[in-house]
C-alpha cells in the first residue's frame, strides 16, 4: 500500500476550519501580553470573517480521500457558522467587560467550536464528524459554565457535560455497529450496504438519539431549558444557532446519502417532529423568565425542522422536484432562525444586566418607552419566530410547509399549524408586556441604559438581515435551491 | 469450544462484572479499582483480536496513566462514602427494564445479523505498522483535528480550574 499524501487542494478545503483553529491559537498566545478587550476582541473578529471569507479559495469536490465533501451544502453553513460567530463575538464584547470576565480563552472556544461545526458541516465520514462534533461539544461545556462565580452557570455546565457525553456515547455506539455491518465509516460506501440490515438500522437509530439530544429535540430535549438559562446569554445565542444548524447539517448529510436512512428514519422523525413542537411550545408558555421561554421556543423550531425531514423521505420518491424543495426549506429555515435567535438573546443580555438578574418577563414591562430600539428589534425577532410575513421567519416556515404538503404529509402540517397558534399565545405575550405595561416599582439602575454600541451593532444586523430575507428570499434560496446541493460548485 | 472462544468468554464476563461493579459500589476508590479491571478485560479482548497496539495503549494510557488521575483525584479530595439519594420512582420501574429492553434488543440484532465483522478478521490492518501508516496518511485530517480537540480540553481545564483573578 502506497501512503497517501494530502494535496494543497485538500488544505484548501480546510481552510476555514485551519484559520479558526489558527486565530483561536493565535488569541491564546496574546493573552498574556495583550489586555485590551477591544483589541482581542478584534482580533477574533478579524480571524472569523478571515475564515469564513477563505471558503471562496475552496475548489468543490471531496478531500482528503473522501473525509470531506466541500459543496454547496458545506458552503452555506460555513457562512452560516462563520457569520453566527462573528455576531455572537461582537456581542459578548460588552458582555464581558460588564462580567469581568476573561476575553481571550472566551473568544479561542467559540472559534474551536465554530471549527469544529465546521468540521461537522462538512465531513463526509463518521469519525471526522465524530471529531467534529467532540471539538464544539466540549467548547460547548467549557463556554456554558465561563461564569464562574455563578452557581447556574456551573449547573448548566456539568448538566450539558454529563448528558452531552452520555448522548455522544450513543453517536459513537451507533458508528459502531454501522461499522460493524459495512466495514466501513464512509457515508458513500455505507449508502452501498444492504439496506434492510437490522443492525445497520439499530446503528442508524442510536446515531439518531445521539444527534437528536444536540439539535434539542424532544425526548432527548431535558438539559434545554437549564443549559440555556444558566450558561453566560451569548453563548446561549451561539448554542441555539451554530450547533444546531451544524448538527442538522450533518443529520441531512447522513440522511440524504444513506438510502437506509431515509426509508428507516421516516416514521422516527414524523414523531420526533411532533413530540418536539408540543413539548417546546407547550413547555414555553408557562415560562415567566424570557430567557427560558427562548429556550422553549429554540425546542419547538428544531421540530418545525424536523417536519422538513419528514418531507424528504416522499419528496425523493417525486420525480418531478426531487427532495431538493425540502432540502432548501431546511437550509433556509436554519439561516433565518440562527439569525434570529442570536439577535433575540443579545437583547436579552443587555436587559438582564449585571449577573444576569432581570430575565423575567416584568423586567421586560414598559421596553417600548424606555428603549423604544431593543422593543422594536425584539418584536420583529419574535413575530419572525411566530412566522409572520416580512420576516424570515414567515417564508421559512412557508417552505416547510409547502414541502410537508407536497410530500402528502397533511397531519404533520396540521399540527405544525397548530403548533403556530400555540406559538402566537407566548410571542405576542411579551410583545404586549414591552409596550403596553408600565415597568412595576423603582427601575433598577442597571437595566435603566440602552444597548451598548456592539450590541446594537449584533442587534441591527439581524434585523436587517431577518426583514432582508423576509422580503427577497430567492436570494438565497437561488443558492440553496439547486440540484446541485451535494454536488461540487 | 476453542481456546479462543473460551478466553474471549472470560475477558467479556470480568469486563461486564466489572462495568456493574463500578456503579453499584458506593466508595469512590472500588468504583475505580473496578474500572481498572474494565479496561484490563478489554486490552485482552483487543490483544485476542490481533491489535497488539491498542491493547498496549489502552493499558498505558487508560490502565495507567488515567486511573493513576483518578485515584489521585478521589485521594487528594478525600472523597468518602457515596451519599445514596432514592431513585426517582421513574428510574427504578422504568428505567431498568428499558435498559434492559435496549440491551436486548441490541443483543438480538447483533445475534441475528448474517455478516461477518470485518475488522476483527484481517489481523494485518490492526498491527502498529499498518495503523501508523493509515493514521499519517488517509486519516491525516481527523488525526490532526484530536490535537485541536486536546488543546480545548486543556484550555477548559485551564479555565474552570484557574484561581479567581481580582
Amino acid at each position: 500500500m502506497v501512503p497517501q499524501v494530502p494535496q494543497s487542494a485538500d488544505i484548501v478545503r480546510v481552510l476555514p476550519e485551519i484559520l479558526w483553529c489558527g486565530f483561536g491559537v493565535l488569541l491564546m498566545l496574546f493573552q498574556p501580553y495583550q489586555k485590551n478587550r477591544q483589541a482581542l476582541t478584534l482580533l477574533a473578529m478579524l480571524g472569523t470573517a478571515l475564515g469564513t471569507l477563505s471558503t471562496f479559495f475552496g475548489k468543490g469536490g471531496s478531500g482528503f480521500f473522501g473525509l470531506i465533501q466541500f459543496d454547496t451544502f458545506s458552503l452555506f453553513f460555513h457562512w452560516l457558522l462563520g457569520l453566527v460567530a462573528f455576531l455572537v463575538i461582537l456581542a459578548a464584547d460588552s458582555y464581558l467587560e460588564r462580567e469581568n470576565l476573561d476575553p481571550a480563552e472566551f473568544y479561542a472556544l467559540i472559534l474551536f467550536a465554530t471549527a469544529g461545526m465546521g468540521v461537522l458541516a462538512s465531513a463526509q465520514e463518521l469519525l471526522t464528524a465524530f471529531i467534529g462534533l467532540e471539538m464544539s461539544s466540549i467548547s460547548s461545556y467549557i463556554l456554558a459554565g465561563y461564569r464562574r462565580d455563578s452557581v447556574k452557570s456551573s449547573e448548566s455546565a456539568v448538566k450539558y457535560f454529563l448528558l452531552g457525553s452520555f448522548a455522544t456515547a450513543f453517536f459513537l455506539y451507533g458508528i459502531a455497529l454501522v461499522y460493524g455491518v459495512t466495514g466501513s465509516t464512509n457515508l458513500a460506501e455505507i449508502a452501498n450496504a444492504d439496506p434492510t440490515s437490522n443492525l445497520l438500522r439499530l446503528g442508524l437509530a442510536l446515531m439518531l438519539v445521539g444527534l437528536g439530544f444536540k439539535v434539542a429535540a424532544a425526548p432527548f430535549q431535558i438539559w434545554t431549558p437549564d443549559v440555556y438559562e444558566g450558561a453566560p446569554t451569548p453563548v446561549t445565542a451561539l448554542f441555539a444557532a451554530g450547533p444546531k444548524a451544524a448538527t442538522f447539517a450533518l443529520l441531512l448529510r447522513i440522511f440524504t446519502t444513506i438510502h437506509a436512512a431515509t426509508d428507516f428514519w421516516f416514521w422516527a422523525f414524523w414523531i420526533l417532529a411532533v413530540v418536539t413542537m408540543f413539548v417546546g411550545n407547550l413547555g414555553a408558555i408557562v415560562q415567566t423568565n424570557v430567557k427560558r421561554m427562548l429556550a422553549y421556543s429554540s425546542i419547538a423550531h428544531a421540530g418545525y425542522t424536523l417536519v422538513a425531514f419528514a418531507a424528504v423521505t416522499f419528496l425523493k420518491g417525486d420525480p418531478e422536484n426531487g427532495p431538493w424543495p425540502a432540502y432548501a426549506a431546511i437550509l433556509f429555515y436554519l439561516l433565518g432562525y440562527a439569525l434570529v435567535k442570536v439577535g433575540a438573546f443579545t437583547i436579552v443580555s443587555e436587559i438582564g444586566g449585571t449577573g444576569e438578574r432581570h430575565l423575567t418577563l416584568d423586567d421586560f414591562a414598559g421596553l417600548g418607552t424606555r428603549q423604544p430600539f431593543a422593543a422594536a428589534a425584539m418584536s420583529v425577532f419574535l413575530l419572525s419566530l411566530l412566522g409572520l410575513p416580512i420576516t424570515a421567519g414567515f417564508f421559512g416556515k412557508f417552505y416547510v410547509f409547502k414541502a410537508a404538503i407536497n410530500s402528502k404529509l397533511i397531519w404533520l402540517a396540521v399540527l405544525m399549524a397548530v403548533n403556530s397558534v400555540i406559538g402566537a399565545y407566548y410571542y405576542l405575550r411579551v410583545i404586549v408586556v414591552m409596550y403596553m405595561r408600565e415597568h412595576k416599582g423603582e427601575l433598577p439602575a442597571d437595566i435603566a441604559g440602552s444597548l451598548s454600541p456592539t450590541a446594537s451593532m449584533v442587534v441591527a444586523v439581524a434585523v436587517a438581515a431577518t426583514i432582508y430575507l423576509g422580503l427577497f428570499p430567492n436570494h438565497i434560496l437561488g443558492i440553496v435551491l439547486s440540484q446541485n446541493l451535494f454536488a461540487s460548485r | 469450544m476453542s481456546a479462543v472462544l473460551v478466553i474471549f468468554f472470560i475477558l467479556a464476563g470480568l469486563a461486564v462484572f466489572g462495568a456493574v461493579a463500578l456503579i453499584v459500589q458506593s466508595h469512590p476508590i472500588h468504583s475505580a479499582l473496578s474500572l481498572i479491571l474494565v479496561m484490563l478485560c478489554l486490552a485482552g479482548l483487543y490483544l485476542l483480536m490481533g491489535a497488539e497496539f491498542v491493547a498496549a495503549v489502552q493499558i498505558i494510557v487508560y490502565g495507567g496513566a488515567v486511573m493513576v488521575l483518578f485515584v489521585f483525584v478521589i485521594m487528594l479530595l478525600n472523597a468518602g462514602e457515596e451519599e445514596r439519594t432514592n431513585f426517582s420512582k421513574l428510574a427504578s420501574f422504568a428505567g431498568v427494564p428499558l435498559a434492559l429492553a435496549l440491551a436486548g434488543l441490541i443483543a438480538a440484532a447483533i445475534a441475528r445479523s448474517t455478516v461477518h465483522m470485518p475488522a476483527a478478521t484481517t489481523g494485518e490492518l490492526t498491527s502498529t505498522r499498518e495503523l501508523s501508516k493509515l493514521l499519517f496518511s488517509q486519516f491525516v485530517y481527523p488525526f490532526e483535528l484530536t490535537s485541536f480537540l486536546i488543546l480545548v480540553a486543556i484550555l477548559g481545564a485551564i479555565v474552570l480550574a484557574q484561581r479567581e483573578r481580582h
